[in-house]
């Protein structure tokens, strides 16, 4: 699974495209394990999940690892720009209450650090 | 094949109280204004035809106890999972339809924790001369369980005195055990001790009871070996405790599972119809009935061919499959 990413200052937004099930879940895994380190120092992640198409069960659970792995090292994830369908499993699986979730990607930078939504908006 | 439901609740039995029955009143109270309900005939064509399920009803309190009614089955035999505080109501059943004729009863122990076995102590039947209980399970220490649950100082009276024949019935897992009214494989399943899943098979219908199961998300192999079990079964009693969330941060480990993953499991099993159930103690009948309403919301979302019916499984429930 393809994850594109793009940084605004201290801040890493991350862009994972497709769909994350149980098929693509362990490539997910890999692909992400190197960006996490980025959360190290306190530094925030936005995870954009405009690209997301679906999410199962198993695509939820590793975005709770990440979560977790991040708080460890003094970092943290934030998630912005879910689809409806996304938003929606979200909901019905209660992981709105794992996650601080923005409609988009600049009020996610915004919460996460000012210098970050100040360097998105300079383009 | 029929299958009741005596007992529905995980872990522990719950029950109205009077604060849930005062507030579903006035509800009802505020729906019926101006109907001119004046007779009781009105009234409860009012409720079953114009009031939601969760004030019309409730699903119960009492821990796992499901019986099947296979075509087959000899007039005086019985077929039930689990022997959860369900059972007193089931035995209550079961006494009345024999009528004083001596009954088998066959049980089918998924575990024994005590929400398993806790109705076992007031199963009337097992009180009766003549009657005969047959207990399956896999655990080696099935017979110890039942039997210390009645020793002193829990119990008054031992379970040596109890008037039934009692038979204990070692049943191996993954192995198909043929009975004269249908065949039940056990399936090993993650739980604290262990569990076992039952799929029962009869005149081509099948149901699988599976209760406290945990999925572990990142074993590819043991999702397969559950799909396989499931699969194209009529119907799934699935343990849906948890929210997924819960089930894989503050509850993992806990042995117990949610509705989104019996949602996947068995759209990927091609089963037919879905049955929550070990419904979480803590959840009122508004929450279950949002809990189910939101699982047939992500069904829909997430169907590809087959449909899946999904339903919350409720003390009283009937399925004729």
């Amino acid at each position: 699974m393809r994850i594109s990413q793009r940084r605004y200052a201290d801040t890493l937004v991350l862009s994972p495209v497709g769909r994350l099930d149980h098929d693509s879940c362990d490539a997910f895994s890999e692909a992400l394990k190197p960006l996490l380190e980025e959360a190290r120092g306190g530094h925030p992640i936005v995870l954009d999940l405009s690209a997301l198409e679906y999410v199962s069960s198993a695509g939820l659970r590793l975005l709770m690892l990440a979560g977790k792995q991040a708080r460890s090292q003094g970092g943290r994830i934030v998630i912005a720009a879910m689809r409806p369908l996304v938003a929606e499993i979200f909901q019905i699986s209660r992981f709105t209450m794992l996650f601080e979730i923005h409609p988009g990607v600049r009020e996610a930078l915004t919460a996460a650090s000012p210098q970050a939504a100040a360097a998105f908006d300079r383009g | 094949m029929l299958i009741r439901f005596w007992g529905t609740r995980g872990s522990l039995p719950v029950a109205l109280t009077w604060r849930d029955l005062r507030d579903r009143l006035a509800r009802v109270l505020v729906a019926a204004n101006g109907r001119g309900l004046d007779t009781v005939e009105k009234a409860q064509a009012f409720a079953e035809q114009q009031l939601g399920f969760p004030l019309r009803h409730t699903f119960g309190g009492h821990t796992s106890c499901v019986e099947l009614e296979p075509p087959d089955a000899e007039p005086d035999e019985y077929f039930v999972c689990d022997m959860g505080s369900g059972a007193r109501p089931f035995g209550e059943h079961v006494a009345a339809r024999q009528a004083g004729r001596p009954a088998t009863i066959n049980v089918f122990m998924s575990h024994m924790h005590w929400d398993h076995i806790m109705g076992f102590p007031f199963f009337g039947p097992a009180y009766t001369h003549g009657n005969r209980i047959r207990i399956h399970g896999c655990h080696e220490a099935l017979e110890h369980a039942f039997r210390r649950q009645q020793e002193p100082p829990s119990f008054p009276v031992p379970f040596s005195q109890l008037s039934a024949e009692v038979e204990f019935v070692h049943l191996a897992p993954g192995q198909v055990h043929r009975f004269p009214a249908f065949t039940v494989t056990p399936q090993p399943q993650h739980h604290s001790g262990d569990s076992y899943g039952f799929r029962f098979e009869s005149h081509g219908k099948s149901v699988v009871y599976t209760t406290d199961s945990e999925h572990k998300l990142d074993d590819h192999s043991a999702r397969q070996k559950i799909v396989e079990f499931f699969y194209q079964a009529d119907l799934v009693i699935f343990d849906a405790m948890y929210s997924l969330a819960d089930a894989v941060s503050v509850k993992a480990d806990w042995g117990h599972s949610s509705n989104v993953v019996g949602v996947e499991l068995c759209q990927a099993a091609r089963v037919r119809k879905l049955a929550l159930f070990h419904h979480e103690p803590a959840n009122d009948d508004d929450a279950i009935e949002r809990i189910l309403r939101e699982t047939r919301r992500l069904e829909e979302l997430t169907r590809e061919e087959q449909r899946l019916e999904v339903i919350a499984a409720y003390d009283g429930l009937e399925i004729e499959l």
